[in-house]
């Protein structure tokens, strides 16, 4: 009268073997379609079709395509490739869909701007695409500001660069640093200050924190670069006082040069190598840095700022 | 061995949107079938028939208690196969006709080819559907559908027959057919069970009845045994156009027709009823005595007035 | 095999059959042959793609529609109609009656599919004059939409053997939509975090993987299919069937009918 117990353990076993049957299938078909499922989108000739295709549910389509570029992007900076080149085609094809989605073309003006291994090597295309993203959204400081970026850190083009930020001023809400950065730019172009100022302008605005992640990096950069150049000529200022070189940051602080032993931006103490010059204690950890590297360094193949790195 | 042992099956329903309101349906039931014997099931709307049979064949599972069939577990195929099934209000898959789905049940219980095509035939003509055997089902009437389950609740030979309200929608030519089968079905050794309102029926064929009621069994036996216990009755029938009161107060029935008037009572009011008739010089034209009958039984188990409370529970 | 389960899968294609559900396939010819002869008056160079395009895309979602219908009409109708009680009552198991119904309606997918692919096949000869060699891919194509017929079915039985016809439909059917996106959710889940992370990830490896079982962009641009996918899709979709069934057999194994 009862439900066989024969039957249930027989088709409990074979759920409980069967699910785990699929998960070990489902992680092989993933691994071997892993780019294969992206690649469709080399065949979307025109993104503008794809937008009338999907009858009105553009936006959960953009969602979609914006989450898959994401994930492109960070599995394929994860393998170490330096090829990206579904990004652009993902990127566009979002922001297609939907016009509006701000952070795709933050993304761009971060990751398919920035040079291999550390984006795509495209700054022309991404300016492209912030700029359409401009005429869709034309009240948007923020993507005049990365107009600007793109052409100031990537592009070299300082006059272009502050026409970018000049405009993005004058809308309103606009993010005050615009105009001292439209200002600035005329005299300061090239500065590492100049520099900072953008980092730091990306850092505070972005909700991404991918992007926050690869800013607050190049901040870090910029600091270690700056406190090793400050050192460097303080070590040059004992030389010409002793006629030698320091052998610890102690023979520096009890001469008066240094107030205590200098910390990079991870708290890790800087070294003093015997030949007076000064390095970090974790290059990996620092990527971007110009100075403070070991001799011969040889970088990682992928560079560190992801959070979960 | 009985065919059937009812070992205190009993059914709760949890009923509402959240399964939180319990409804007995049936209380722990006790009841055996002999072999051989035709055994009536009876009681009114909702007293909890088809239940117990859905539980006795497991299509619903019991809250307490068990059931065996043939001294076996109905769970079991080689039990199932001694036994034909009438549902309530049958109905089948409408886009066969009547000879293919017995042909389809009689696969399923595993009767064999060349004998499967023999039966089914002579299964058609038997309840009636010789000429009706290539129609679709969807165009059958309700009586035909009723014969139709008939046929496949006793295609395969069984031992037992568990039929749930087999007269029903059925004419009265079609219902003296079915009685006519069932005794038939007794006389081949095969034992009957089967629930039906209509007590005509049950009496005359049944061996041994149950009355259930609200989920309880309020009494079991021939109906013979049954009846014996339920107080006679006599009818009074005189002229006049009116009733005196002492007299109405001791009538279970009163009726006034033209100038006769037409009076039911208890037997052992008959004296006083004689007397008070005589004190009101009134012409008495006929006493005759009821013949008690399962009906009376039946209603004075279940009746809404019920005359001998308690009786049987 | 089990003579009852073949005797109750013949009796679901024959249902399937009376009651005209091959009919879609009257309107998938129109649809071919219209779009056949259209595309042929109208481009060159993309005939074959629109052709393989427009006619994959209705094969499976012709199928998938007939697969969720009927596919609850197997446990759902049965219990509602209590035509189940005659069946069940018979020596047959419940596991019999839930794997017959399955092998019935796979079949009468098939059969459907059969017809629909010789009218896919019939429509890229008139287009092209002749067959190609990467005309093998779209049946490959096919292959993997008659897979994910199979799982659909096995889901719609595991629904309705516990849900009213029209929900088990609905589950169906948004599974369906949630599987053809099944890559992009265990990306989803790949960039949650914490407990949700684990919660997104164990939905996202239950829910059907409809994604890899889709080729018929890749076909369509004469792109191969490697046998290793072939290999891989037809073990899952075999194993996924196999759980879904087990999961209606325990479901409806405790079932008490109506
Ligand atoms: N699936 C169910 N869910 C909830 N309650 C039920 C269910 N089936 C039956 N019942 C209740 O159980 C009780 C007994 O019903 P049952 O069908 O057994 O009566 P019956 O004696 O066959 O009546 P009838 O002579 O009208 O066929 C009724 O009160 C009914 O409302
Ligand atoms: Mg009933």
């Amino acid at each position: 009268m009862k439900a066989s117990g024969k039957v249930t353990i027989v088709a409990g076993l074979l759920l409980l073997g069967s699910l785990a049957g699929s998960v070990v299938l489902l992680r092989k078909i993933d691994r071997m379609r892993s780019h294969a499922s992206l690649e469709e989108v080399l065949y979307i000739s025109s993104p503008k079709a794809l937008k009338r295709l999907s009858l009105g549910y553009d936006g959960l389509l953009a969602d979609i395509y914006w989450t898959r570029a994401v994930q492109y992007f960070g599995a394929t900076h994860s393998q170490g490739s330096e090829h990206y080149e579904l990004l652009a085609p993902l990127l566009e094809i979002t922001t297609t869909l939907d016009p509006h989605l701000l952070v795709a073309y933050e993304y761009g003006a971060n990751f398919m701007a920035a040079k291999r291994p550390n984006g795509a090597g495209q700054p022309e295309e991404a300016a492209k695409l912030v700029e359409r993203g401009i005429e869709s959204n034309p009240h948007e400081w923020r993507l005049y500001y990365n107009l600007g970026f793109i052409y100031y850190m990537e592009l070299k083009d300082y006059p272009k660069a502050a026409a970018a930020f000049s405009q993005g001023s004058q809308v309103s809400n606009a993010h005050p640093f615009l105009k001292v950065l439209a200002a600035q730019m005329a005299q300061h172009a090239g500065d590492a200050e100049m520099a900072r100022m953008l980092w730091t302008t990306t850092y505070e605005s972005t909700q991404d924190h991918m992007i926050r992640a690869n800013a607050l990096a190049h901040l870090r950069a910029l600091r270690v670069d700056q406190d090793i150049t400050a050192m460097e000529e303080r070590i040059e200022m004992y030389q010409k006082r002793t006629g030698k070189l320091p052998e610890s940051f102690a023979d520096l602080i009890q001469s008066g040069l240094l107030p205590g032993v200098p910390l990079d931006p991870l708290g890790h103490a800087y070294k003093l190598m015997d030949d007076g010059r000064v390095e970090v204690r974790t290059p990996d950890d620092l990527p971007f840095i110009e100075k403070g590297k070991p001799l011969g360094y040889v970088p990682p193949k992928v560079p560190k700022f992801l959070p979960s790195d | 061995m009985p065919a059937i042992e009812i070992l205190g099956l009993e059914k709760t329903y949890h009923v509402g949107f959240w399964r939180k309101q319990a409804k007995r349906a049936l209380h722990p039931l006790q009841l055996t079938v002999a072999e051989g014997e035709i055994f009536g099931f009876l009681g009114p709307n909702g007293a909890g028939k088809t239940t117990t049979i859905k539980m006795l064949m497991g299509l619903v599972f019991p809250s307490g208690g068990t059931a065996r069939v043939l001294g076996g577990s109905i769970s079991d195929p080689a039990v199932r196969a001694q036994v034909g099934f009438l549902p309530e209000q049958p109905y089948f898959y409408d886009y066969l006709t009547a000879r293919e789905l017995l042909e389809y049940y009689g696969q399923l219980s595993g009767i064999p080819g060349q004998e499967r095509r023999q039966k089914v035939k002579a299964m058609l003509e038997r309840v009636g559907l010789g000429e009706a055997g290539n129609v679709q089902l969807r165009k059958f009437s309700k009586g035909m559908l009723q014969r139709v389950g008939i046929a496949q609740a006793i295609l395969h030979d069984p031992k037992i027959v568990i039929f749930d309200e087999p007269m029903s929608g059925l004419d009265p030519m079609g219902r003296r057919e079915v009685r006519d089968l069932i005794e038939q079905l007794k006389q081949e050794g095969k034992t009957v069970f089967f629930s039906t309102h209509i007590l005509s029926d049950a009496e005359a064929l049944c061996d041994r009845v149950a009355i259930l009621h609200q989920g309880q069994l309020r009494g079991v036996g021939a109906v013979a045994e049954l009846t014996a216990n339920v107080q006679g009755k006599i009818e009074l029938i005189w002229s006049g156009t009116t009733a005196p009161a002492a007299l109405k107060a001791i009538s279970a029935e009163l009726h006034v027709s033209g100038d006769t008037v037409r009076a039911v009572l208890a037997e052992d009011r008959q004296e006083s009823a004689l007397d008070i008739l005589k004190q009101s010089g009134l012409r008495l034209i006929s006493l005759t005595p009821v013949r008690s009958s399962l009906e009376d039984y039946f209603v004075s188990q279940v009746g809404p007035d019920k005359i001998s409370a308690g009786a049987g529970s | 095999m089990n003579r009852r389960v073949l005797h109750i899968a013949r009796n679901t294609f024959r249902e399937a059959v009376r009651d005209r559900v091959l009919y879609n396939l009257i309107a998938f010819a129109l649809l071919m042959s219209g779009a056949a002869i259209l595309v042929g008056q109208i481009s060159i160079d993309i005939e074959r793609l629109v052709v393989i395009n427009l006619g994959l895309t209705a094969v499976s979602l012709f199928g998938v529609v007939i697969a969720i219908f009927i596919g609850i009409g197997l446990v759902s109708k049965e219990i509602d109609r209590r035509t189940l009680y005659t069946i069940l009552t018979r020596p047959v198991r419940r596991w019999e009656f839930i794997t017959g119904k399955f092998f019935g309606l796979a079949g009468t997918l098939l059969v459907n599919t059969l017809c629909m692919a010789v009218g896919v096949f019939a429509a890229l000869l008139y287009v092209s004059h002749r067959f190609q060699r990467a005309d093998g891919w779209v049946l490959v194509a096919l292959y993997f939409i008659v897979l994910q017929f199979l799982i659909i079915t096995a889901l719609a039985l595991l629904f309705s053997a516990f849900s009213t016809p029209l929900m088990s439909a609905v589950f169906a059917f948004a599974l369906f939509v949630v599987g053809c996106f099944s890559e992009d959710l265990r990306g989803f889940a790949a960039m949650a975090h914490g407990a949700e992370k684990w919660l997104a990830t164990a939905a996202a490896y239950v829910i059907p993987n409809f994604s890899a079982l889709n080729v018929i962009t890749s076909v369509a641009h004469g792109q191969p299919v490697s046998g290793q996918l072939v290999l891989y899709n037809t073990i899952y979709a075999l194993i996924y069937v196999l759980m879904a069934l087990s999961g209606a057999v325990l479901i409806f194994e405790r079932r008490n009918l109506k």
